[in-house]
């Protein structure tokens, strides 16, 4: 008889221990002659559970972790090829209230599926969007996209169909679509897992958008401290390319898409989408003027579609379900799901896609089960270092991009850092200031002046000089960035200090 | 009165000069990447990889091969934190400074690591084995703090199990 058991080949997991995990099983098996078949998938977002060890039983997937290579030889005791009790174990996998609480639609296989088998992709569902789009004019591509509410999962929120409009109504001979793979938000990973865990779904959404507004090439622009994800990336694409799922004549259409990836090289603003574009041409990542639009004028001057991971990966089910299907989730204006990262000091930190009106409450306890140090929870920051912190008092806040934006933060993309109550708050408007002079790109001068002359007006600040002056001086400077800045780096930075200056101010007045 | 020839270990030759086998590595990669649109962060990629590093010596190669101006091709090399126009050590460790991980205690994780290896940020260790460089996010947070050395990634990090994980990899080097 023959078992299948997974074990994530996941970064996050791989962190843990997984390798050596997966090593151990199937020399344990050996030894003991069973006949197992490791499969390494994605992550299923627990990662408090990681490494994560699935084994196949005819009532569905059981669940052990956190497995360490020590932990083996005790599970195949209690057979756990079959499903056996084990103090590791969690029972089926779909029934942990975690996952079971979740809609998972753009995570929908991540976790699941072998991310280097196209058949598996392809039997969970896979190019089922594709298959739909090519039946359609690439107007009505577009419109299904518009339908869904999809807005832009990278961070700015804009609406993706009004963005494939625009290029789609560009003329030019050559256009592309470009992925934001620089996922350089502290508190986020969603991007990661999809790229390790279910590569073929972000190939089949950006082949969609070249049908959607008549582009040829992508480019995927990933960040270099991704190695695992450039691994999945350029197996899956090879993998799609050798099947006819790409290249000059996709699935016998007639219609092509040709998709690489290209490493960018650690500079954050790189995530800005104009600054990646000059990246991707080989220049300094400097922000550009907008107008005009890359949609209009964008890589090498051509009309481009620049999506991030998130938002292209959901492309696939709104192609397959129907826009209508995707807009029924979510509240207000912010339709569909959000995979939010729950990060920093949570017990259960993980990946959590809901629908649009969860609250930051239910995030925070249910799912993330309070702090992992066991002491109180003092701030969460969400949207990465240029999100704002978020007091406690504003924890029944729900996910929605309107609602963050009345209470003066962002959702970004979706990354939620917690901290217990030993965080120093003025010690972090001071790096949110010093994060911004390190990654300014120095075009414009509030981001590459205002955030160094930030840091030295937070020491003097904390350091007990003209307190009252120094605090009306930070916040002018922080005015001067938030509007004068070229782009959100210079322009958003000030969120994050300006929150803690007005949610904590004590911690500015402890004596230095 | 003619002009003596700069010594071959002046300060100017070490810096731009580049030994032969370098010099061939350099135009492989030249050749292989320089005809894609965009070539010049896959060919410093490509440098760096061959390498180690980005040599100042190579610079002039890759404008001349691009044709581009040497300021050009130094503006970008310039602009990357990963792209290093030294050797770094055998070993490149990239620490993670990020909000997630600062709330998992990576401030005194960073003050324990540099004073293990003995060295700030950007240096390497006195024995060549290793370089320390800051970095923003590894997208481990969820499993904070995290560290990288070379493609390895590490969650979790205490600095309990850095000196764990430091004494093996000193073992094996």
């Amino acid at each position: 008889m023959s078992f299948t058991v997974y074990v994530p080949r996941d970064a996050g997991a791989l962190s843990l221990g997984a390798e050596t995990t997966a090593e151990t099983i199937a020399s344990e098996a050996q030894r003991r002659e069973l006949e197992v078949q490791v499969v390494r998938n994605g992550s299923r977002g627990l990662y408090w559970l990681e490494p994560l060890v699935e084994v196949v039983t005819p009532a569905g997937r059981v669940a052990y972790g956190p497995v360490q290579a020590g932990d083996v030889a005790g599970l195949f005791d209690a057979d756990f090829l079959h499903g056996g009790a084990h103090a590791l174990g969690h029972g089926r996998t779909e029934q942990i209230p975690y996952l079971a609480k979740q809609e998972r639609l753009t995570f929908a296989r991540v976790g699941i599926v072998d991310p280097r088998s196209l058949a598996d992709y392809r039997a969970h569902g896979g190019y089922r969007g594709l298959h739909n789009a090519l039946q359609l004019a690439p107007a009505e591509i577009v419109k299904a996209v518009t339908d869904s509410g999809l807005r832009g999962r990278g961070g700015a929120a804009f609406p993706t169909g009004i963005k494939w409009k625009t290029c789609m109504d560009a003329s030019a001979a050559q256009k592309y679509i470009v992925c934001n793979a620089d996922e350089g938000d502290s508190g986020t990973y969603a991007d990661r897992m999809i790229m390790e865990g279910d590569p073929f779904v972000l190939i089949e959404g950006m082949t969609i958008a070249g049908l959607a507004v008549g582009a040829t090439q992508g480019y995927i622009y990933l960040r270099c401290e991704y190695p695992h994800a450039r691994d999945a990336l350029n197996a899956a694409i090879a993998t799609a390319a050798s099947a006819g799922h790409l290249g000059a004549d996709i699935l016998g259409s007639g219609r092509a898409f040709q998709l690489e990836v290209r490493m960018a090289a650690g500079a954050y603003i790189c995530g800005e989408e104009t600054s990646l574009l000059e990246s991707l041409e080989g220049k300094r990542g400097q922000v550009r003027f907008k107008p005009p639009l890359p949609a209009i004028e964008g890589l090498f001057g051509q009309p481009t579609v620049i999506n991030n991971v998130v938002t292209l990966a959901s492309v696939p089910i709104i192609l397959d379900q129907g826009g209508a299907h995707y807009r029924d989730f979510g509240m207000g204006r912010s339709r569909g799901t959000l995979p939010i990262q729950l990060a920093g000091n949570l017990r259960r930190a993980g990946l959590v896609e809901k629908a649009f009106g969860v609250t930051l409450r239910e995030l925070i306890e249910d799912f993330g089960g309070g702090t992992f140090s066991g002491r109180p929870l003092k701030t969460v920051q969400i949207g990465g270092p240029l999100g704002a912190y978020i007091p406690l008092s504003r924890l029944d806040t729900p996910i929605d991009y309107e609602a963050f934006a009345a209470i003066g933060g962002m959702l970004g993309h979706g990354g939620i850092v917690a901290f217990d109550d030993s965080v120093d708050m003025a010690a972090q408007a001071r790096y949110a200031m010093e994060f911004c002079a390190i990654e300014s790109c120095g075009k414009c001068t509030p981001c590459r002046i205002g955030s160094t002359r930030g840091v030295e007006v937070i020491d003097r600040l904390l350091a007990g000089a003209e307190r009252t002056q120094n605090e009306v001086l930070l916040r002018d400077l922080c005015q001067t960035m938030l509007h004068g800045s070229l782009c959100a780096l210079g322009g958003m930075a000030p969120f994050p200090v300006l929150s803690a200056l007005d949610h904590y101010p004590e911690d500015f007045s402890r004596p230095a | 009165m003619k002009q003596a020839e700069p010594a071959a270990s002046g300060p100017l030759s070490t810096t731009r000069w580049l030994s032969p086998e370098n010099h061939a590595a350099v135009l492989a990669v030249t050749a292989r990447l320089k005809d894609q649109p965009g070539a010049l962060l896959p060919i410093l990629h490509g440098v760096q990889q061959a390498l180690g590093h980005v040599p100042e010596g190579a610079i002039g190669l890759i404008a001349r091969e691009l044709n581009l101006s040497r300021a050009e091709v130094h503006g970008v090399v310039s602009f990357y934190h990963f792209f290093r126009t030294r050797p770094g050590g055998r070993q490149v460790i990239h620490l993670c400074r990020a909000e997630s991980c600062q709330a998992m205690g990576a401030v005194a994780l960073e003050a324990h690591v540099k004073q293990r290896l003995g060295v700030d940020f950007h240096e390497t260790t006195a024995d060549g084995a290793f370089t320390l460089e800051p970095v923003y996010c590894l997208g481990n947070c969820a499993c904070s703090p995290a560290m990288l050395v070379d493609e390895t990634l590490h969650g979790r990090v205490t600095p309990a199990s850095f000196d764990a994980w430091l004494k093996t990899a000193r073992e094996a080097s």
